[in-house]
């Protein structure tokens, strides 16, 4: 008996590896992929790149010096190996709007991204499963219809519009959140920057009131990122738990006599955990996306307004590297969140 | 003394683009401690009737009875709470197919003492002692190693075995039996059978052993009921089946092959003979 | 009628026309017992309806500026209220529905025939065709749509004809994945084989066998697809990447609204409810379609 274990677990390791591999490859060829994208756009498609980098005041001489600093008089395929080096090596460009190097500006306004995320997230699985169980499980009756088209809402309202109308609603009248930014102003700098993510230092600070501050300040717009992820979440969980409901062995716990209570969350939901983990991955990453409406209209500091700050003063390499690091972690949660299937799945092992 | 079981008028009806189809329709009979065999093809409504004795009938699907009553316990009133007390506990059903009704992300030690503990309170060892009790019982060599598996790890008649152990662990009165072999390989078939029937002798319990296979059940049921779309259309004791008079049974009777046959070619169902009924 | 009824409801067509009308109207008559489906079939006739007679409907011009009557608040008048302009906002929504459109129809014609026959012929020729237009399609799939799109648009200058180009090529892809996956259910069958025994060319074969096969599933991915292409047009032009000022795109005159939000709060607000309206009208039809033509895809209501 424990021979057939050790067996049986050696198997289990040899398959993580081979599907570790497969995704080493799988994700680094993706990764090119990416960079083959933003190389076309920035140097491809523009008419003329050099303009786009040093702008129309720009003399001849600066003209030429910036031309041949960004190698663009050497053939197109050695442009993109160096770019793609250049990439390796951290180096997104200089940035024409902050003066400072791409890759420094967005590492200092990712963690705010992810903060937001974060707690976005949370917000969305902890409400979306629940509801879509909910609606599954009384499939076809109003609950169900109502649950539907509250998911549905999901995809049908602007990020951009309901971000205002939450600042309307909840910070001008009810004055139940704080406004714009991340904190007040006077809290501003009073911790140490050790994460990037204001509450994980204010609480390592213990410095309750940037802390509570930063909450007031957090909870709206993740709250309505949180919605996105929540139609998404209850969608999928319904049409999972569906599925599941629909199966023989569902039938089997009802005629054991098993509470509905526990046909539904111990037989019809711990087939579909799983499943659920590459849905909560996909809708994480889509929230980095999202991220990019909610923090323009609640002037969060984070890469989604970097992005279009960069994109308003056409800063093409503050743009291009904002969208390869998105593009970046959006892969990274995505295939890790597949590679994560495989190894949960017990009928996979 | 009540029977067993008494369902009267049983109808049981779906809804479809063109009004509730009814699948069972206006099924009567009773049932004391006897093996029942309810035989008919694929679509005669004999699984319906099965799901429909334990209420199990899901939304948008519908049954009505004139009188459905286990030990004299109508069950046609019953709430859906004291119902659950029954499942299981009084009335049990082995399903089909172990690979699609064993739930595959619990360990089958798991799912059997779930059976027990749904109607019974009892502390963790005892439990681990009765489900290893049960799973001998249905001649389960190593019970110990076998609790830890999950149900892809093991073969389909070792499946139906854990099924029979998980439905007859609460020790029910009535045990309904919807094609427990027809998913297994022959060579197993008769293994499964035999032990229903011992389990079943043994404890006094009454069976209702739903199958398409009319030899099969004549072998091991003491009375037959035969279906066709949604009726009874015979109804006699195994012994008698060779007397049975409706075209349906005499045309099923007549397609099975002999030991020592000696038509050419075997006869295909006439069913010009009944239609209309 | 009713024998019109009959004919459409026969089980056994006398012809391929009365078979594929038949079909239809089985379809149809599932579709309308969907109630959430004909609310958005319904909402998508307005839509239609106020893009086409705008002139007739709308009250007043959508550029005429009248700076007298600035900021009014929604009234008999203006059913929606005036914008800083003076320009009334019901009349600027009715016409943004001409926009809104005419970017959906263009991304739809553009990305979904595209998708289909890159799919196809991966499906169709298998081997490194495949491997190799499905890893081209796999790189853009993994990518965030939006953020693509607000690079594209970011080289190719702001503007509508450049959103549309660069949301028809964030789009493509998804329908290259789904034909291609329709494509192999039936890539062996006898009937593309007993086509090919004829004589019939991988381009026939393709044009008038495989992709026929793809559409209902294809017609299903881009009516729920709608609502996510409005959402991304409204995006960028509320970032003001989009349709440029003065044309009424609703998504740019949010973010006009924008600066008097707290105290204006319409302005804003009522182009909002515009795209809400026509997404879910899209969502409640594409959800009604899929349970229609595609009933595996979906929940088994």
């Amino acid at each position: 008996m424990p021979l057939r274990r050790k067996t049986a677990g050696a198997q289990r390791l040899k398959q993580a590896a081979r599907s570790l591999g497969g995704f080493v490859v799988v994700t680094a060829l993706t990764f090119i992929g990416l960079m083959a994208i933003t190389f076309f756009i920035g140097r491809v498609i523009p008419i003329d790149p050099v303009l786009a980098v040093v702008g129309d005041r720009a003399t001849q001489e600066q003209y030429d010096a910036a031309r041949v600093a960004m190698g663009l008089d050497r053939p197109l395929v050695l442009q993109f190996v160096s770019y793609v080096g250049d990439v390796f090596q951290g180096n997104l460009g200089h940035s024409v709007s902050t003066n400072r190097p791409v890759a420094q500006d967005l590492a200092r306004v990712f963690p705010a991204t992810l903060e937001m995320a974060t707690l976005g997230i949370l917000i969305g699985v902890g409400l979306g499963v629940p509801c879509g169980t909910w609606a599954a499980a009384r499939q076809g009756t109003w609950v169900d219809q109502l649950i539907r088209v509250f998911a549905l809402l999901g995809y049908s309202v602007p990020a951009f519009w309901l971000g205002l109308v939450g600042l309307v609603v909840f910070y001008a009248n009810l004055g139940w959140v704080a406004g714009p930014g991340r904190v007040d102003i006077f809290y501003e700098g009073l911790v140490e920057p050790r994460t990037g993510l204001m509450l994980v230092d204010a609480a390592l600070a213990s410095d309750w009131e940037v802390f509570w501050n930063a909450l007031d300040h957090l909870i709206l717009p993740a709250a309505i990122l949180g919605f996105f992820s929540l139609a998404y979440i209850a969608r999928m969980t319904r049409s999972f738990m569906l599925d599941t409901l629909g199966q023989e062995f569902i039938t089997t716990a009802r005629v054991k006599g098993v509470s509905e209570w526990r046909v539904i969350w111990v037989h019809g939901f711990r087939p579909i955990r799983v499943p659920l983990i590459t849905v909560i991955g996909l809708s994480y990453a889509a929230l980095l996306e999202g991220s990019v409406m909610i923090e323009t209209v609640f002037s969060w500091p984070g890469i989604g307004n970097y992005l279009t700050v960069a994109l308003l003063n056409a800063d093409m390499n503050a743009v291009l590297g904002a969208t390869l690091v998105i593009g970046a972690v959006f892969i990274l949660i995505n295939k890790l969140s597949d590679v994560l299937y495989r190894v949960l799945d017990p009928r996979s092992r | 003394m009540s029977p067993l079981l008494d369902v009267r008028n049983l109808r049981v009806s779906f809804p479809t683009p063109q009004g509730r189809a009814e699948v069972v329709k206006g099924l009567s009979f009773t049932l004391g401690r006897e093996r029942l065999g309810i035989v008919g093809e694929s679509g005669s409504g004999k699984s319906m009737t099965g799901r429909a004795i334990l209420r199990l009938i899901r939304t948008p699907g519908r049954q009505e009875a004139d009188r459905l009553a286990f030990d004299g316990i109508d069950l046609t009133t019953l709430s859906e709470r004291r119902m659950r007390d029954l499942r299981g506990a009084r009335i049990s059903m082995i399903m089909q197919d172990p690979k699609f009704s064993l739930n595959p992300v619990m360990t089958v030690g798991a799912q059997i003492a779930e059976a027990l503990l749904t109607h019974e309170t009892l502390a963790r060892r005892d439990v681990q002692a009765r489900v290893i009790e049960m799973l001998h019982a249905v001649r389960i060599n190593d019970p110990e190693r076998v609790t830890g598996l999950y149900p892809h790890e093991v073969s389909g008649g070792m499946g139906q075995r854990i099924m029979i152990a998980m439905m007859l662990i609460p020790q029910p009165d009535l045990l309904i039996a919807d094609e427990p072999t027809s998913a297994l390989d022959v060579s197993v078939q008769a293994q499964v059978l035999d032990l229903i029937d011992e389990l079943v002798r043994d404890k006094g319990m009454g069976l209702i052993l739903i199958s398409h296979d009319l030899q099969l059940v004549a072998r091991y049921c003491d009375r037959i009921l035969v279906m066709h779309a949604g009726q009874v259309v015979e109804s006699c004791a195994a012994a008698d089946l060779h007397k049975a008079r409706h075209p349906y049974t005499r045309g099923l009777l007549a397609a099975v092959p002999r030991m020592e046959e000696t038509r050419d070619e075997l006869p295909v169902l006439d069913r010009s003979a009944w239609s209309g009924t | 009628m009713t024998t019109a009824r009959h004919w459409l409801l026969d089980e056994s067509p006398a012809s391929r026309l009365q078979a594929n009308l038949g079909h239809a109207y089985r379809m149809a008559l599932q579709l309308a017992r969907n109630p959430l489906a004909m609310v958005g079939a319904f909402i998508l006739l307005l839509l239609i309806l106020a893009a086409l007679f705008a002139p007739w409907i709308a009250p007043y011009s959508p550029l005429g500026q009248n700076l007298e009557a600035r900021l009014l608040p929604p009234s008999a008048q203006h059913w929606m209220g005036t914008d800083e302009l003076g320009r009334d906002i019901f009349s600027r929504v009715i016409y943004g529905a001409r926009i809104t459109l005419t970017i959906v129809a263009l991304v739809a014609v553009i990305s979904a025939p595209l998708g289909l026959l890159i799919g196809a012929i991966s499906g169709y020729f298998g081997g490194w065709t495949d491997k190799l237009l499905m890893g081209v399609t796999d790189v853009f799939l993994s990518m965030p749509k939006l953020i693509l799109a607000l690079a594209f648009v970011a080289a190719l200058g702001p503007g509508i004809e450049n959103a549309i180009i660069a949301i028809a090529i964030t789009s493509w892809p998804a329908y290259a994945r789904i034909a291609r996956a329709e494509t192999l259910t039936f890539r062996n069958s006898e009937f593309i084989s007993a086509t090919r025994l004829l004589g019939a060319s991988h381009a026939r074969i393709i044009t008038r066998h495989v992709l026929p096969l793809c559409t209902s599933s294809m017609i299903v991915r881009v009516t729920l697809d709608m609502a996510g292409i409005i959402l991304t047009a409204a995006g960028l032009g509320f970032l003001g990447l989009g349709a440029q000022p003065p044309l009424p795109e609703w998504g740019a005159m949010i973010s006009r609204g924008r600066t008097f939000i707290l105290d204006q709060w319409w302005v804003a607000t009522m182009p909002g409810f515009a795209i809400i309206v026509v997404s879910l009208g899209f969502c409640f039809l594409g959800d009604g379609l899929r349970d229609v033509l595609d009933p595996k895809q979906g929940g088994k209501s």
